[in-house]
């Protein structure tokens, strides 16, 4: 008797969960699957892959990240869209990748398994780069609204795309706003050897050098550590003008209060990883009158910045942390590049996200050869009374002012077309 | 000069760091021969515990050095409660079991208390709040602070304090006995499995303290801190002599001063060949040529292995 009732619950059970199943996933529109289809119209569902750190320290960035791919599906699941033919339903399959290499690939298999049309994300530079040779090999096209890290798009990766300036763009101009904002001559280096930390503090002391200053000192730390006072005081008795950090918050922070402690005068400038309200948390007085800089430009100078932040605002309740923006046209440039290819399997609009050139919230995105975005521009920010100030935007071509109109017209893919379109070849062509 | 002399500081201050977490590894390795690896991790959540108090009364217009004694009021309990659990739960059913037994245990005990410690206090980086004086001195060109006096102070009171108990009272002739034959010392009227527990809570207490101290001096604290702190305070131990608490400060302050002189002279010795990223090959690669030569730690004495 016991016997019989275990598998009885089991399968009531079961048929509860799968109930609640149903009723989660299907609430926007009535049907997807081909059971009910009615004889109208083929319907098609087209999955988007969509990964970043939901648990961690960096959960809060990721979740953010998620929110702006939610926000754009929603959106095109609105305006019911058709392509080839088929109306169209967008789901979005959203991963924690953890920030971590190893779990990162792990979801990019799951993703390919899952036969998703196209991927968005990762966040970090580590999980992304990884990640984006399983796409390669199964040709899903990956577009990142975040990772900066220039190997991402350097691999020959046909399928790989950023919407957001990289590294080099960005160590370039930190090196430029060294040289000619803050006046520095001499310049102390410290990176906290990961893939981004590195990668950075590489491109800004090439730039520096270019620019005319001088390196007096590299010094290294971990992305674990939180004593700083031996290289710091080594860095002392250089006397640099400035100290650049590669690396994230919870290093930047505490490494500017223990400058401080040492009396150290030099000013203090980061990456986007210190560019956060944790920065200045973990800083406290430390953090005023040093600067970061992040890629792209504030939301209240993006083209289409004060819509997005209201709609955002308005469906999560929720204010944007970073990258939300960028994510959201991410996924608006992937279903752009379907649309004009007027089909969704991988092989036939991959090509097409080469030739993009759509306005979007953030700018007005179009690839170079290797899936970069074109012109990126590179923003930067003082923090000033608790609060992370702008200060003026370097590079990217003058977008504020073409696009504060309604715009958003899916802009026709002709213009940049021609010099780009064999992107995807040559980039394959071009192993490295 | 003036930068060799804040290496020196630096050194130090990391160094007593270091000695306030390896007080608590070496007196439960004297007594029980054991390594209680979740000691780091009982570090740590003194150190979160202190921070919720002190970050709730933060705004609440006590003196700043009231707030952090309130907060270490309330770390200090937790901490010896956790204590207390990890040795009856993890430990005592094991102690007739092989020596790698516990050991395994105490590394899945420091596992299970970061989780916890995850679910309670999420996986963000949390700020202390500067209620202990931070501002600098300048002395010679080299600075320091009030918190980083008061650390060195400490560490040096506590490793008094913990001497005079072991070596001067009731409680610490009990220890002693225990550590010496517990058989016997159970046959002349010493409660073994008391005496134990005691150590284990009176060790955890000193990991709250210094959990408080780590985390106000660098204003930081997260779930994942008392992994790396316990590994370097464990290697402290082991370099001064585990089982021997001047040997768990020596050796703790010789660590903080080979890391930081290492972080601050590798560099320009090697011609740039090695960086400050080689500070930690550098600490390792002295603990190496200390255990070679002598086996006991530097001022370790031969402990009879116990049956």
């Amino acid at each position: 008797m016991r016997m019989n009732s275990i598998p009885g619950t089991i399968l009531a059970l079961a048929a509860a969960i799968s109930l609640i199943g149903c009723g989660n996933k299907e609430e926007p529109a009535p049907q997807a699957a081909p059971a009910a289809a009615p004889a109208a119209k083929p319907e098609i569902t087209v999955k988007i892959g969509h990964a970043s750190p939901l648990t961690g320290p960096q959960a809060h960035i990721g979740k953010d990240n998620e929110y702006g791919a939610t926000l754009a599906i929603e959106e095109l699941n609105a305006k019911g869209l058709e392509i080839g033919g088929a109306k169209v339903k967008f789901e979005l399959i959203s991963d924690d990748d953890q920030a971590d290499p190893k779990q990162g690939t792990t979801v990019a298999q799951k993703f390919v398994d899952a036969k998703v049309n196209g991927v968005i994300g990762h966040l970090n530079s580590g999980t992304t780069i990884p990640a984006s040779k399983i796409y390669f090999d199964a040709g899903i096209p990956q577009i990142s609204g975040s990772a900066t890290n220039p190997t991402y798009t350097k691999q020959g990766f046909a399928t790989a795309f950023r919407v957001m300036a990289n590294d080099e763009q960005q160590g370039k101009a930190l090196a430029q706003f060294a040289a000619k904002t803050l006046a520095a001559k001499s310049v102390a280096i410290i990176d906290d050897r990961t893939a981004y930390g590195q990668g950075l503090a590489d491109e800004f002391k090439k730039a520096s050098e270019a620019a005319g200053l001088k390196v007096v000192a590299s010094e290294y730390t971990n992305d674990k550590a939180t004593d700083f006072k031996a290289i710091l005081t080594k860095i002392k008795s250089k006397k640099p003008d400035l100290i650049f950090y590669g690396g994230m918050d919870p290093q930047g922070g505490p490494m500017a209060k223990q400058m401080k402690e040492l009396g150290l005068k030099a000013k203090f400038l980061t990456g986007d990883g210190g560019c956060t309200p944790n920065f200045i948390t973990l800083a406290g007085a430390a953090a005023e009158g040093q600067y970061c800089s992040l890629p792209g430009v504030p939301l209240d100078k993006m083209p289409g910045g004060t819509v997005f932040k209201d709609k955002f605002v308005g469906k999560f309740k929720t204010e944007i942390q970073l990258y939300a923006p960028y994510v959201y046209d991410a996924t608006m440039v992937l279903v752009d590049a379907m649309k004009r290819a007027n089909s969704v399997e991988p092989a036939k609009y991959l090509p097409e996200i080469g030739k993009t050139s759509f306005q979007g919230v953030t700018a007005k995105i179009g690839f170079d050869e290797f899936g970069d975005l074109k012109d990126g521009a590179i923003s930067f920010y003082e923090y000033k009374g608790g609060k992370i100030e702008y200060v003026e935007t370097l590079g990217g071509t003058p977008e504020a002012v073409p696009a504060a109109a309604p715009a958003e017209a899916p802009a026709a893919a002709a213009p940049a077309a021609a010099a780009p379109a064999s992107a995807p070849a040559a980039a394959a062509g071009e192993k490295k | 000069m003036d930068i060799f002399l804040q290496q020196i500081i630096n050194g130090l201050v990391l160094g007593s760091i270091y000695a306030l977490v390896a007080l608590g590894y070496t007196m439960v390795y004297g007594i029980l021969g054991l390594i209680n690896f979740a000691h780091g991790e009982v570090v740590m959540i003194g150190a979160l515990t202190a921070l919720t108090v002190v970050k709730l009364l933060a705004g609440s217009g006590l003196p700043g050095p009231v707030i952090a004694l309130i907060g270490l009021m309330a770390a200090a309990p937790v901490c010896m409660a956790i204590g207390y659990g990890i040795e009856k739960i993890a430990y005592r059913p094991l102690r007739k079991a092989p020596r790698l037994a516990p050991l395994i245990t105490a590394i899945g005990v420091s596992i299970v208390l970061q989780n916890l410690a995850m679910m309670v206090w999420g996986r963000s980086y949390h700020s202390f709040p500067a209620v202990l004086p931070a501002e600098a001195h300048e002395v010679l060109g080299a600075t320091f602070t009030d918190l980083q006096v008061i650390i060195v102070l400490v560490a040096a009171g506590m490793m008094a304090g913990l001497l005079l108990l072991i070596n001067r009272t009731r409680l610490g002739r009990a220890m002693r006995a225990t550590a010496e034959n517990p058989a016997i010392a159970q046959l002349m009227g010493v409660n073994v499995n008391h005496i134990i527990s005691l150590t284990f809570v009176i060790g955890s207490a000193l990991a709250a303290v210094a959990g408080l101290m780590v985390s106000a001096n660098y204003s930081i604290a997260h779930y994942y801190m008392g992994f790396i702190l316990g590994l370097k305070a464990f290697t402290a131990a082991v370099l001064g002599g585990i089982g021997n608490l001047a040997g768990a400060m020596i050796g703790g302050i010789l660590l903080g001063l080979i890391e930081s002189l290492g972080a601050g002279y590798i560099g320009d010795i090697t011609g740039g060949f090695l960086g400050s990223h080689y500070q930690d090959v550098f600490a390792f690669f002295v603990l190496i040529l200390v255990l070679v030569f002598r086996p006991s730690g530097l001022v370790g004495e031969k402990v009879a292995e116990r049956a």
